[in-house]
Parts: structure tokens; sequence; C-alpha cells
């Protein structure tokens, strides 16, 4: 079981200075390397003694990681871009404000100052019988222990389980699926894009696995086209302490309008499922529609239908319903900023 | 190189968890070193089967027969197709994921897991009361046949017995078939009770954490042992010389010569009672 120790396991730390030898390591360790960013995520496996890596690859010196470029009318932001330089970039405040909202709801300042966007959208699952060491299915054993029948689930998965009902904690990621994101990843044989809907991986497909990153590849960009800029957004996160948590449920929505109806929309739930959750079936049955009251209570009563709750997470299914359906109804008071 | 997965249960006990996927690729190796061994001394081989003239001799004596000779009877035929249909989609579902091929595959695993075990209770309650229950088994009797299997093989001509129903290799393979089957039908159903399915109320805690980790580990031996066996089975099936065996698997009957040609009529009689080959057609 964890213990959390001062001292962390010995590795051998190495600071590549380019993308190319980080990559160089990577394929040397494979999976006996451990992908440092900005270590919120990586210190705590460290410290808990759960993860003993040979070698801890630290990418904050690979200047090429970082920043934020204008590109073909969107924007391409580097994967060790801290938080705080996406909630503060102009273009993303003024284009894709939705990204600037989730980000600056992540943790606190001193956190979205060291943490960054692609150890956010990278992070491992924050289940607590996962974390404490236990053996589970996700950890490579047979069994998982938060959907046992006197189990600790309050914050797990009501779609999607598969074996593990570990879910997804990232706030950016949402607003990224919403935003119609592309991850690009680099690894031996070059470079690939991914949409970021395909970027996550449920435990149906890999249990021990948040996405599809291999271990000798990284993630270096984030490209969020233009296609939605501009358009109206809502982001709204429920947590159990307002300054500093992991979502309960937060939902992400991306409307463009017709007229006085729906034209185009992107919604996205996260916190409900290993990955986060695009509701097609809601987009397609509120496009045509007004943005009002009824448009939304379908709305969320769409977004639910199928949830499969365990004994203690039952909550959020009334929760993510209301989300949505302020979501779509535009409701003030959901986002704030800064 | 590790053979079983070890992990610490919440009590702080080693127990196992898992088989090592490196048993897969050993398994799957073995079967493929089979088949090429196999088919490498078959170009070579001196493998003496009943002589034609011999064959002639006893067809003539035996005019009395019905040209197609019922080997495998309707019911026995959908058993087989059924099995092995559930047979490869449970390899393939369990070891593509293994081999790179990710798809969430754990419901169509215990689905045809089900078909198996499902058509696996059928085929036991047929052969029990409607078939020759022990011609398919092997046991002390069946030395002299071994014995003389094996002098054929090597390019004696030997008169020792020819086989009843079923060739000593399909005897040996039901064997295998028979241990590694009933172990991952049996542990599998135990482990459909730790998934999500509309059958059961999930129960993590039927066992200990070291009884399931056995559970886990003989599904998981068993699941590999199968590799090779299925590579071996569908090998022997395309053989050219084990063709007529596969086709009978396929229509049912096989020829009053190929009857003659590979059984003995006195282990296999044709005509009377249920465990004897009767005339194709009739039932």
């Amino acid at each position: 079981m964890a213990v959390i120790r001062d001292i962390i396991p010995a590795f051998e730390l190495y600071q590549p200075q380019s993308v190319d030898d980080a990559l160089r390591l990577l394929d040397k360790f494979g999976a006996d390397a451990l992908v440092l960013a900005g270590g919120l995520d990586s210190m705590d496996w460290l410290k808990d003694r759960l993860k003993r890596p040979k070698a801890v690859v630290d990418l904050g010196q690979i200047k090429e990681l970082h920043g934020i470029r204008e590109a073909n009318g969107g924007l391409e932001i580097g994967a060790m871009t801290p938080l705080t330089e996406v909630v503060k970039h102009p273009v993303v405040r003024e284009k894709f404000s939705i990204l600037m909202q989730a980000a600056e709801l992540v943790a606190s300042p001193q956190i979205r100052n060291q943490g960054t966007i692609g150890g956010n959208v990278s992070q491992d699952t924050r289940c607590w019988y996962y974390r404490g060491g236990w053996n589970c299915y996700r950890a490579g054993g047979n069994i998982c222990y938060a959907d046992t029948p006197t189990a600790i689930n309050r914050e797990h998965a009501i779609f999607d389980a598969d074996r593990c009902v570990a879910v997804n904690p990232s706030d950016t990621a949402p607003a990224l699926v919403a935003l119609d994101a592309q991850m690009v990843i680099r690894g031996p044989k070059g470079e690939r894009v991914v949409g970021a809907e395909e970027y996550w991986i449920g435990p149906g497909i890999d249990i021990t696995k948040m996405n599809v990153l291999q271990p000798n590849e990284l993630l270096t960009a984030i490209r969020i086209p233009g296609t939605m800029a501009g358009a109206q957004f809502y982001f709204e996160k429920v947590r159990d302490r307002q300054v500093w948590d992991f979502p309960l449920v937060n939902v992400a929505a991306a409307i463009k309008p017709n007229g006085s109806n729906i034209g185009e929309a992107r919604l996205v739930v996260n916190a409900v499922a290993a990955i986060p959750r695009r509701l097609k079936n809601v987009e397609t049955a509120i496009v045509g529609k007004p943005r009002n009251e009824e448009t939304a209570k379908m709305a969320g009563d769409l977004a639910v239908q199928g949830a499969q709750v365990l004994r203690h997470n039952g909550y959020k299914v009334p929760l993510m319903r209301n989300l949505v359906k302020r979501a779509v109804r535009g409701s003030e008071g959901g986002a704030w900023t800064s | 190189m590790d053979l079983l997965k070890w992990g610490r249960s919440p009590w702080g006990e080693w127990v196992l968890t898992h088989v090592s996927w490196n048993l897969f690729w050993g398994s799957l190796f073995a079967g493929v070193l089979f088949l090429v061994a196999h088919a490498s001394y078959m170009l070579f081989s001196a493998h003496r089967k009943r002589a034609a003239a011999e064959t002639d001799a006893l067809e003539a004596s035996h005019k009395d027969l019905p040209v197609k000779i019922e080997r495998h009877g309707l019911a026995a035929r959908l058993f087989h197709w059924v099995m092995a249909a559930a047979m490869f989609v449970l390899l393939f579902t369990a070891f593509l994921p293994v081999v790179g091929v990710k798809f969430p595959w754990v419901q169509w695993h215990w689905i045809a897991g089900l078909v198996l075990t499902a058509s696996i209770v059928f085929h036991i309650i047929h052969a029990t009361f409607w078939l020759d229950f022990w011609s398919i088994w092997v046991g002390p009797k069946d030395i002299p046949e071994f014995k003389a299997e094996l002098l054929r093989e090597f390019g004696h001509d030997v008169p020792g017995p020819k086989s009843g129903k079923y060739p000593l290799g399909n005897r040996l393979y039901h064997l295998a078939i028979v241990v590694t089957g009933l172990a991952v039908v049996a542990t599998g159903m135990f482990m459909l009770v730790r998934v999500r399915t509309p059958l059961f109320i999930r129960n993590p805690y039927l066992f200990r954490d070291s009884t399931w980790g056995v559970t886990y580990v003989t599904h998981g031996l068993a699941g590999v042992g199968l590799v090779g066996l299925v590579i071996a089975h569908v090998y022997f099936a395309v053989r050219p010389e084990k063709w007529w065996i596969t086709k009978s698997m396929i229509l049912g009957w096989i020829t009053r010569r190929q009857y003659l040609e590979h059984h003995e009529p006195s282990r296999w009689p044709v005509g009377h009672g249920p465990s004897q080959a009767k005339p194709a057609g009739r039932v």
C-alpha cells in the first residue's frame, strides 16, 4: 500500500535539450522511463514509491515544447506550456475562451504555474485504490476494488466501465474535445496526429493506460483549429473544494448559433468515464432547436441515458444532467474568469 | 523470464494474478514449430497405410456395406462447428489485444465463452446418451494400436489393429481438449461473476484473493495451451491425407473405401446399434 515517504526511489535523471534526445532516451528505457512534465502527477507516484523508474526524463529543458503559436486561424500549444500561460494568452482568451476557463479551474495558482497542458491532459486517473497501490486491474491485477459492494466509489464512473471504474480527471481535456483539437505525438517512427477524441482510451481498449501514448512516444503539441473560434462557449466544473480539487463532473460546450437556433454543437462531459465523454446523441438532438429551457431539459435527460451508478456515485447522474442542461441553456454563473 | 504474475493483496499477501504473456508467445511458437516439424517430416515420411490391394480385397468382401457411411450425425457436426466458432472468437478476443490489436474485447469474450459452455454441455449429454461415449477415449486397451501406429509412422508394415471410429491422434487430441477446455470453461464461468453482465449480480468476493489468483492463472494456462492445440488441429484438418476426416465433419459421411482403408471394421462395425456406423442418410 502507498506510504508517503520523504525520499523518492533512486533513478537516473535525464534533462534532454531536444525532443529527439528525449525520444532516444524513451526508446532506450521503454517502460522503465518516467516522463516528467510539470511533475505534479509524477512526483505523487515517486513519493508513494509506487513507480520505481530506472530513468526520469525531464522535459523542462526542451524549448520547442514551450509556447503558444498562432497557425491557420487556430493555435498550436506546446505540450510543456504552463497552464497559467494558456490562461493568460490573448488569443486563447479572445477566440477559445472555453480553454481559458477550463485551464483556470485546474487546481490552484501555484499548481497552474508549474503544471503543463500536456501533463494535464495526460495525467493518470485519481482512483484512490489505484493511486494507493492496490493491485487492481489498472495496476496489472485482476480486480477493481472500487467496484465492490463495500467500495468507496463516490468519484468513479457512471459510464463505460469495463472492469475498471476509474475516471479521467482532466479539466482541459473536455474543452479540447469541444474545440476539436488535435494531439501531435512524436515517436521513433516520426510524427502522428490524433484527434482529441481518439487520444484518450477506456479500459475496454487498454485497462492499464489512459491515452494512446506508447512508452517511447511524447505528446509534443496540441493544435486547436479555428473552426470553433468565437463560438458560444460554456464550461462548468463541480468539485468538493472550490479552491483546489479535481472535478466530480465538468462540462464543456461549444455552440455555434444559426439564426435563433443552435447551428452546430460540441458537448463534452468529463469525470464520468475513463475518457472525456462526447455527447453526440445530445448534439444531434439539439441542432436546429432554440437554445431555451425546453431544449436544455431534453439535452440533460438525454445525456444521462445509460448511466450505471455504483454504490456511492448516484449523485453524478442528476449532477451531469443539470450541468448539460445549464450548458445548453447557456446559464450565467457556471463559468468565471480572472 | 516470468511465467506467472504475482501481486500483493490488500492484506499484504503475495498472490498469483495472471499468467505471463510470455507463455502465449511460447504456445504460439510451439504450435508453429510443431506444424513446421510435422510438415517437414511428412515430406519424407514412410508412413504405411493399408495397402491398396488389401483395401481392394476388403472392399470386395464387404459389398454389403453402404457406399456412404455416416461418421458424424447432424447434431455432432453442429456442435463441432459451433464450438469451433466460439473457440476462435475466444482466442482472437483474448490474444489480439496482446499482440497489439486493441479493441473492447471483454463482452465478445464472455458471450463466446457462454456459447462454448452451452455447446460443451450439449456435447456431453449428446455423447453420453446418443453416441458411443467411450469410442473417443484412450486407455490401456489402446496400447497395441499405439505401438502399431508408431511402427507404421516409421515405415514398418505391421498387422496390428487399425483404429475404431476415431484415429488414435483424434482421441489423444480430444483428451487434451477435454482437459484444457473444461479448465478454461470452469474458471471462465467463475470469472464471469467478476464482470458486468446482465446474467449475474457481480460478486468479486466470491473467493479469496489467492483462490481468484489460481482461477485466473488456470484460465490463462488453459487459454495459452489452447493456442498451440488449435494451431495443431487446424493444421491437421487441412492436411491432404486428413482431408477425408475434415470432409466427414462437414458432410457427415465417409465412403466405404475410406471406412475400410482407415478403420478396423471389428472395432467400428457398420449396421447395428447406436455405437455402430450407419449408412449415411438414415437417422
